[in-house]
């Protein structure tokens, strides 16, 4: 369930609760979105929406981080001789 | 970084399923908990790239097909009333109820509309003033802060024609009842990426400890599914049962604060029915009694009771992986998609859905040859 | 018929085509060709004699004419891209235009609602006008009728086509053999997208546009280049899903599609991730997919994109000999999966 989708803060259009709203940008289009559970979000971060309603602002280091550790594993497993089954690594 | 392609890469991805293949000294069975989750395993055939490695049991996490038939029904009769407007999201319309689902009750002339957002029928009531707008809130705790925020706004512009049926349910209970189940076959849980990102996953030390069992939050991203996997597999073959975030681009330790407050201020935990499942202990939100002017069951009429399962449906034994699809008697008999007797034949992801996909095929390919 | 298989306990027969019609058998998808099947020429038993195909070629002693029926409905009228009137007179010149016809005369009848705004009317009517000129097509004939308030949602729009069929440009989706390419003439899913997007009031900006256009320069420039076309079909409701389902009944092999070629508009990828639909699932109004031999593929995208309407066309697939699914899709890890016919219009979805 839960489809969650990244989209870039493009413009604030209302600060205050319960109608904190921003123009938010998914690919090609923008569409309004309720800002109300990422107060601090600032225009270019990108934020996770589900429904209607942003629910958290993506950690660009977090991302990076993940990517890079996948890619580490990947070129030790590679340079590793032989693979090793049972191996926990 | 723009959050999505990074995800797809297709060399990421292989070099992720060799290195799953390598770290496995036997088949583990894996649940994802989330049908989004389930989505991207089958749409991605990650599931066959994997099999004799890991087996991937595909959990209750359809908050549509979980939905009981009697919260269908309400809205069904809603629906038929005159000077109502039931709204929920596009997957809910296909769901039977008892005798036919919210689209067969729009064409008879019950007045249904399909919305992205809980906010968008909010709008509908703000320009019907004289129209009463139900909206049917289902989904996990990722959809609750949006239909908290609903009926925050709605009393803050002081709107008395709308209200919400609410059938909202949670995760960890479920998990809960398939781990203390005496003959599961889980071994490890891929939690669900979105519902952390609201809830945080420190709730998930204990459950891990108390059923030995590794836990790893997981997105949604071909990658993302992987590296979940990846993690759950090193953990079974060192025996260990931690929590770890792997989606940590998302999901903080405490989750939210702001959903998790705009929740707790409108909603309260209740046991709650599932659709073939029976009634989880704490399964379910519903509105607290100071918001019972936005409760369309204490307007509108109540939901009946949970509804008798079919006698033949096994889908709790589906739902808990103790059985397969194809062990259960009314599978592909008076149980298909178009006349689904329980969750997972409901959704196009549930279990018994995909079986009876997958069946058709190769039956097809057979008939032809 | 092969899609009733008996020894399965198949459930299809049930699958909610029932009592009483319900949208989804206007979405055009399995219950769409289950009505026609099953219902209207089984229904008109011998004096049915097209089988249910969208045009037919009728042997007049003056010669041969091409014949197409279309009704449309479209909510709302007007959408970003076009409106009901330029819908209707493409709509029946591509389907004359893909048979291998040149359109030339076109029947019109209006089914109107009580109390459409007189300015509305008058709105399509030119609408029609323009896109009768921009195809050369000529109006001979029509009909009006108005319903009461309620009983039609603004006005529906009855159309026949009739054409010359010049030569035949397809030898039809029989002929397909294994390692035939698939092409599409432009991006998929922006009608549906466009028509979804103002219909549910989605406030998406820029409104993502309807591709609705004519496609007869497209089918020429083909037959000018003579290229050796296979099969040719315009990809409207139930998407390019529903055309590749045909085809791979009609010609008994299995249809591939690879995701990662699939030209897909930047606006229509962000609403199909939004909403969690599917542009293979969703209805094009002018765009069509085409077969050619795997020699003639570089020469026939050539010739598309020479046209503007099909600028954006591209190889997207090919064919196989049959292995038991009908149609599959290559995902982006290169795993292939099944495609499943469409069951009903998509809906934006939170799963």
């Amino acid at each position: 369930m839960c489809l969650g989708v990244p989209g870039r803060v493009c413009e604030w259009l209302e600060r205050d609760p319960p109608f904190a709203r921003a123009l938010v940008e998914f690919e090609g289009l923008r569409r309004e979105v309720a800002m109300d559970c990422v107060p601090e979000a600032s225009v270019g971060e990108y934020v996770v929406v589900h429904a209607g309603l942003a629910i958290s602002r993506l950690d660009a280091e977090e991302a990076e981080s993940l990517l890079e550790t996948l890619d580490h594993v990947a070129r030790l497993e590679r340079s590793a001789d032989e693979p090793r089954p049972g191996g926990s690594s | 970084m723009k959050f999505v392609d990074e995800f797809r890469e297709p060399e990421t991805c292989r070099r992720l399923v060799d290195e799953i293949r390598r770290a496995t000294t036997r088949q583990w069975t894996l649940m994802e908990v989330c049908g989004g989750q389930t989505h991207g395993l089958l749409r991605h055939g990650i599931d066959d790239e994997l099999r004799g490695h890991v087996e991937l049991v595909h959990g209750p996490g359809c908050p549509v097909c979980v939905t009981p038939v009697g919260a269908v029904d309400l809205a069904v009769e809603l629906a038929g009333r005159p000077g109502m407007l039931v709204a929920s999201f596009g997957d809910m319309l296909r769901v039977p109820g008892s005798r036919e689902s919210l689209m067969s009750a729009r064409s008879r002339g019950g007045t249904v509309r399909v919305v992205y957002s809980p906010l968008d029928a909010l709008r509908l009531a703000e320009e019907n003033p004289k129209v009463e707008v139900v909206f049917l809130a289902v989904g996990f705790e990722t959809t609750v802060p949006a239909t908290a925020l609903a009926v925050r706004r709605a009393r803050a512009v002081g709107l008395s024609n709308f209200s919400l049926l609410v059938s909202h349910v949670r995760v960890l209970p479920a998990m809960e009842w398939i781990a203390a189940s005496p003959d599961s076959r889980i071994e490890a849980f891929l939690a669900a990426g979105h519902v952390c990102t609201v809830t945080g996953f420190e709730a998930y030390e204990a459950f891990a400890r108390r059923h030995g069992l590794p836990v790893v939050v997981t997105g949604f991203e071909p990658v993302d599914l992987l590296a979940g996997i990846l993690s759950c597999v090193r953990q079974l073959e060192l025996g260990s049962a931690n929590v770890e975030n792997r989606y940590g681009r998302s999901v903080r330790p405490d989750g939210n604060p702001s959903a998790r407050a705009l929740v707790d201020e409108v909603y309260e935990v209740c046991d709650r029915p599932w659709r073939g499942v029976g009634t989880v202990p704490a399964g379910g939100f519903r509105l607290r009694p100071t918001w019972a002017e936005f409760d369309a069951e204490s307007r509108f009429g109540r939901v009946a009771g949970p509804a008798e399962e079919h006698p033949s449906c096994r889908s709790a034994d589906v739902l808990a992986g103790r059985v397969k699809p194809t062990e259960c008697e009314a599978f592909g008999r008076e149980c298909t998609p178009a006349t689904p007797l329980g969750a997972p034949m409901v959704s196009a992801e549930g279990a018994c859905a995909a079986y009876e996909r997958y069946r058709r095929s190769t039956a097809t390919a057979g008939d032809e040859q | 018929m092969s899609s009733v298989r008996p020894s399965l306990n198949c459930p299809l027969p049930d699958a909610g085509d029932g009592e009483r019609i319900s949208l989804a058998h206007g979405e055009g998808g399995r219950l769409s060709r289950l009505l026609v099947e099953r219902r209207v020429v089984a229904g008109l038993g011998e004096v049915a004699v097209g089988g249910g195909g969208d045009s037919a070629l009728l042997d007049w002693p003056t010669g041969p004419v091409a014949v197409t029926a279309d009704a449309h409905v479209v909510s709302p009228l007007f959408f970003p891209g076009g409106d009901i009137g330029s819908l209707a007179v493409f709509g029946a010149v591509n389907d004359l235009a893909v048979s291998g016809a040149r359109p030339l005369s076109l029947t019109l009848s209006f089914l109107l609602e009580e109390g459409l705004a007189m300015a509305t009317f008058d709105t399509v009517v030119a609408s029609v006008r323009d896109a009768a000129h921009r195809t050369g097509v000529r109006v001979v004939t029509g009909d009006t009728k108005v319903v009461p308030r309620g009983a039609a949602d603004g006005m529906f729009v009855v159309v026949t086509g009739i054409g010359n069929p010049v030569e035949p440009i397809s030898a039809g989706p029989s002929s397909m053999v294994p390692g035939d390419v698939l092409l599409t003439s432009g991006p998929l899913g922006r009608h549906g997208v466009a028509v979804l997007s103002v219909r549910e009031e989605l406030g998406f900006d820029p409104p993502p546009r309807s591709d609705s256009a004519p496609l007869f320069d497209s089918v020429d420039a083909l037959r000018s280049a003579g290229v050796p076309v296979r099969a040719m079909r315009d990809a409207t409701r139930g998407g390019a899903t529903a055309v590749l389902h045909e085809w791979a009944e009609a010609s008994g092999l299995t249809l591939v599609v690879d995701e990662h070629r699939l030209p897909v508009t930047p606006e229509v990828r962000g609403a199909c991730e939004l909403l969690g639909l599917d542009p293979l699932q969703i209805a094009n109004e002018g765009t069509m997919l085409v077969a050619v031999p795997p020699q003639a593929a570089d020469e026939a995208v050539a010739a598309l994109r020479s046209v503007p309407e099909s600028a954006g066309a591209a190889v997207v697939g090919e064919v196989r000999p049959q292995v038991g699914t009908p149609v599959l899709v290559r995902r982006v890890l290169g795993r292939e999966q099944p495609l499943d016919e469409p069951t009903g219009a998509p809906l934006p979805r939170i799963c």
